[in-house]
């Protein structure tokens, strides 16, 4: 069986809306991702029969909200094949990213060592800057190769006993080029480093089994996972989570609280500091369950299908390029290019005039710009509701952007 | 397509680079990113009793960026801190921040009014200028 993008896209009613007499051509899910009718539909019901607090109320609004959140938290866990107790529910993946760096990057000591790559989010990069300045830590880089994918072969030089983590992204927001987890996993041992992913950019094309790669750490966010915004997660090792102090203080984190001294709850609740974002965190439960319904062999075919149809049709263009692999191996459907002699975001905006939405810039990854001496790309970053119609109209607007621009 | 933001006039404004480069060596000069686009500029002035005798840019940036660059070295010569601020005026009149009649060079910014997302696109190069003659 084929896969029926019409019946996905038929779920997301934002895509058949009409602007300005145009159709809505939506390739730039890598900064967010739309919402389709089963997460809408689960906000809506907590929102209008079950809204209440959490985990304080007695009445029946609350545990109907406490069980929806909880349920929301075995729906995420059954996505990343994890225990429920070791998802953390965060305000998305910068705040996860920034939840280890603060709580477990305190257990770290001066001298000890972080590696990072050069293509990541600044979001795995500068909060490890803030832990250097808090702890004295230092930061080890690994470079990126030509092609746009993490050099492993230049990870063993930087391994030194005093390498506590190695966090990566799991798939690169800018060349979509998937990192050799086992790779990485199997290096870090042979120091007793840890492994964390930044999966922003991996989880919104399918499930993941966390367990069995063997790594610590793991965040995303909801909002490019077709859930609603201001939500992540941060998954960790329950023996992690159990040796981090609190992130951040309040209500629900707490055992005991006196002015004497406080003690913490266990997680993941230490780390769920007040009211958390429940209408969220149910959404993207309901956008896990809804992930699952997806058959991901058939969905990620027709995502890569998309994908040598756009690279083939940007090869037809004079002074357009790809920044990253041309392969379609070993990587997600995130792919930036070039246009000689015009700007990525003069790119974008005449992509715009043809109801395309795409992402032009730096895409918070200012070293890797600066790697390959590059203003910014174009990129364009597809889900399985994308169609080859999606991709026509980015060709035909880029074929205008060369026409018009330079 | 739908829209009409690259006008001829700005594409024009942009391709003439008019001020495009260094200046040998400038009485001032600063640079300005924008940090939500990455767009950066830096200018070069010389100065003659607080005036402007000489002005270069390089822009690392959208056409926007580059055209309104262009547009303010073709009108920046001859101008103090207080005449740059009347050019730049002009440009936020363009763009539908100020009130009134936007004059030329910057009439032809019009068509960038509608899209505010990159209306920090024509303004950073003043930005820069500014900064540099503080």
């Amino acid at each position: 069986m084929s896969f029926d993008v019409a019946a996905v896209r038929r779920q997301f009613p934002i895509l058949s809306q009409i602007i300005d007499g145009q159709p809505v051509h939506y390739l730039d899910n890598g900064a967010s991702a739309q919402t389709p009718e089963a997460v809408l539909d689960a906000v809506r019901t907590y929102e209008t029969t079950s809204r209440a607090n959490v985990l304080r109320g007695v009445h029946r609004l609350a545990e109907r909200a406490t069980e929806a959140y909880e349920n929301a938290r075995v729906e995420v866990a059954d996505f990343l094949s994890v225990d429920p107790m070791e998802v953390v529910f965060t305000g998305g993946c910068t705040a996860a990213i920034n939840l280890v760096a603060y709580s477990w990057g305190s257990l770290l000591k001066p001298g000890d060592r972080i590696i990072l790559s050069e293509l990541e989010h600044h979001s795995n990069i500068v909060p490890w800057q803030l832990l250097r300045h808090r702890s004295g830590i230092e930061i080890d880089v690994v470079p990126v190769t030509v092609a746009g994918r993490i050099d492993l072969d230049a990870l063993p030089r930087l391994l030194t006993p005093r390498t506590k983590l190695i966090s990566l992204a799991h798939v690169s927001n800018v060349t979509g080029t998937l990192v050799d987890v086992h790779a990485v996993v199997t290096l870090a041992k042979t120091v007793g480093a840890k492994v964390m992913l930044d999966g922003a950019q991996r989880i919104p094309h399918g499930p993941v089994d966390l367990a069995a790669m063997g790594i610590d750490f793991y965040a995303f966010a909801g909002h490019k996972a077709y859930g609603p915004n201001g939500i992540g997660v941060l998954w960790a090792k329950a023996e992690h989570l159990e040796a981090m102090p609190p992130f951040h203080g309040g209500g629900s984190m707490i055992g005991r609280v006196t002015f004497a001294e406080t003690t913490w709850a266990p997680p993941p609740r230490r780390f769920e500091a007040g009211t958390p974002p429940i209408g969220p965190a149910i959404g993207l439960g309901a956008a896990c369950k809804w992930m699952r319904t997806l058959d991901w062999k058939e969905a990620h075919a027709h995502e890569m299908a998309l994908v040598e149809r756009l690279m083939g049709g940007l090869q037809k263009i004079d002074g357009a390029s790809l920044f990253g692999p041309a392969s379609t191996q070993n990587r997600y459907p995130v792919v930036s290019f070039l246009l000689e002699g015009v700007h990525p975001h003069d790119v974008a905006q005449t992509l715009d005039s043809f109801g395309v939405a795409v992402r032009a810039g730096h895409h918070c990854c200012q070293p890797l710009m600066d790697r390959f001496d590059l203003d910014g790309t174009t990129r364009v970053s597809i889900a399985p509701y994308n169609n080859n119609t999606d991709i026509d109209a980015l060709l035909t607007g880029v074929q205008h952007a060369a026409r018009t621009l330079r | 397509m739908t829209d009409q933001l690259y006008q001829d006039r700005i594409v024009a404004l942009a391709k003439a680079k008019t001020g495009a480069g260094k200046l040998l060596a400038p009485t001032k000069s600063a640079r300005r990113d924008n940090p939500l686009c990455g767009d950066r500029v830096v200018i070069d002035v010389k100065l003659d009793n607080g005036k402007i005798a000489e002005i270069a840019h390089q822009v690392r940036g959208c056409l926007l960026c580059q055209a309104s660059a262009s547009a303010l070295a073709s009108v920046a010569v001859g101008r103090n801190a207080a005449g740059i601020e009347t050019v730049r005026m002009d440009a936020e009149r363009a763009i539908g921040r100020e009130e009134g009649e936007a004059g030329e060079p910057f009439a032809a910014f019009a068509p960038v009014k509608s899209h505010k997302s990159r209306h920090e696109c024509v303004l950073l190069p003043f930005e820069a200028l500014k900064e540099a003659l503080s």
